[in-house]
């Protein structure tokens, strides 16, 4: 880890729905460059979590800054701050009605102002990023489901995030597909764009992450590097968790 | 049969109701052209405030589509354009149209379009918001194009009843198809003028009738 100070840095978020607690005070900071992954039971808050950390969930209580931008200030401009947060999400979430590029461009053009032409420029080398650049005038319903997240990935790194969050990005694949996504998120991880996962890809985890992060009932029980987690958890949650997935 | 010739298709009559059958096809162009619009806009306003805003705001747009829908249009209209002067507001004939449809076709399209909203899954406003888009520009390209098209075939059923129900213009004073006709009917004592415009209706509307059930088609294809 370096010693520079955190891109991300959450503290005590919570979060309730109704009377529910699903965020009781959890802590993440993350270093630039750095790949946290986030595990957990279903119900355990990660994805909760995730969606806090560009407010496509309100917190009800705590502080998280991103590159310096506190999210939860009112005064902040959140459709500005979310320009350096992409998102990846389990079901894809492209746009029907659009092609593949479309789907890249909108933003640009909406929130970047880029003009029409410029936007098909910058759109076709995100695309030729994640290996679609033949696919670029497909509609998503013609693409398959890898490919699908492969062009939201491009959607998103177009606008030249400073974090990418995943939000489960292969659990809605078929097994053959997962490796496609995989591969894309790795060279990411080359580039050094700095990573929140929550998926279950741990063989993924193991190679790829800088630290794994447990959570269980809305709170981080335990986080440390892959093989500590993996090989040695402290907590006895921990243990009954990756004892559950590696049966799989 | 050739008394009923006589009666309902006398080309005699039709050369001589033209002027008057005519004139009362350009008002109900020109009413169509006014209503549906202004229909539309109701529509889209009544189905986002029924879809994003607070919940106050949510129930006071549902219990205003549920009113106007209730309220029988030729009664609105009546109200609008003889009740009101009472009241110190005289809209006019033109004025208490454009209102009357404003509220009721809106509530109708706004019903339609609420549906669509509904249709379209809420991971596409989150997708959009989280690449930095506004609320009102995630609505404008990425959640309304997709609503209206969920929705289209009932979009179009509906402005297919507008057109229908701008007859009822006649009530406020402004001569369209079906007044014009029954006029050419009652000075010639023959039904011929009514069954010209039942066609003049037909002509203008059977496009969109086959738009539906092309468009019908087409979203049965997809499924």
């Amino acid at each position: 880890m370096t010693s520079t100070a955190p891109i991300i840095d959450a503290r005590g978020v919570w979060k309730r729905f109704g009377g529910l607690a699903v965020l009781k005070g959890v802590d993440l900071s993350v270093a630039e460059r750095e790949l946290v992954f986030v595990i957990g039971p279903s119900g355990s808050g990660k994805s909760t979590f995730l969606r806090c950390l560009n407010r496509l969930e309100e917190p009800d209580d705590g502080s998280i800054q991103v590159d310096g931008i506190e999210l939860l200030s009112p005064k902040t401009d959140i459709n500005a701050a979310r320009r350096r947060i992409g998102m990846v999400f389990q079901s894809f979430n492209l746009y029907p009605h659009m092609t593949a590029r479309q789907n890249v461009m909108l933003a640009l053009r909406k929130v970047l102002g880029q003009n029409k032409d410029q936007a098909a420029t910058v759109a076709a080398r995100a695309l030729d990023r994640v290996g679609l650049a033949e696919r670029m005038d497909h509609y998503p319903a013609q693409l398959s489901g890898g490919q699908q997240q492969r062009v939201a990935i491009a959607r998103a790194i177009a606008l030249e995030p400073r974090v990418m969050l995943f939000d489960e990005p292969t659990s809605a694949l078929d097994p053959e597909l997962v490796g496609g996504v995989l591969n894309v998120m790795r060279e990411l991880r080359q580039d050094g764009m700095t990573m929140v996962v929550v998926s279950h890809e741990m063989a993924f985890a193991k190679a790829a992450a800088d630290r794994v992060v447990f959570m269980a009932d809305g709170q981080k029980l335990e986080e440390g590097p892959p093989a500590q987690i993996f090989e040695a958890p402290q907590h006895e949650r921990t243990r009954a968790f990756i004892r559950q997935i590696d049966r799989h | 049969m050739e008394d009923f010739l006589f009666a309902f298709l006398n080309w005699d009559i039709v050369t001589q109701a033209w002027p008057i059958l005519w004139r009362g096809f350009a008002y109900t162009l020109a009413l169509s052209a006014m209503t549906v619009p202004l229909g539309l806009a109701g529509g889209v306003a009544l189905a986002l405030l029924a879809t994003s805003g607070p919940w106050w705001v949510r129930l006071l747009a549902a219990g205003w589509t549920d009113f106007f829908r209730a309220i029988p249009p030729l009664v609105l209209l009546v109200f609008l354009y003889a009740g009101l002067p009472f009241a110190g507001i005289d809209v006019g004939a033109w004025g208490a149209v454009a209102l009357g449809f404003l509220l009721n076709t809106g509530s109708y399209y706004g019903e339609v379009l609420r549906a669509g909203i509904e249709s379209v899954p809420r991971g596409q406003m989150e997708a959009a918001r989280s690449t930095g888009l506004t609320r009102g520009q995630a609505l404008a390209h990425v959640v309304l194009p997709q609503a209206v098209r969920n929705v289209l075939p009932d979009l179009v059923s509906n402005t297919l009843e507008v057109v229908k129900l701008t007859s009822i213009a006649s009530v406020v004073a402004l001569p369209e198809l079906l007044f014009q006709a029954r006029q050419a009917q009652n000075a010639t004592y023959n039904a011929t003028p009514i069954v010209a415009a039942a066609i003049a209706y037909f002509l203008l509307l059977w496009p969109l009738v086959r738009l539906v059930s092309r468009l019908e088609n087409r979203a049965m294809a997809g499924r």
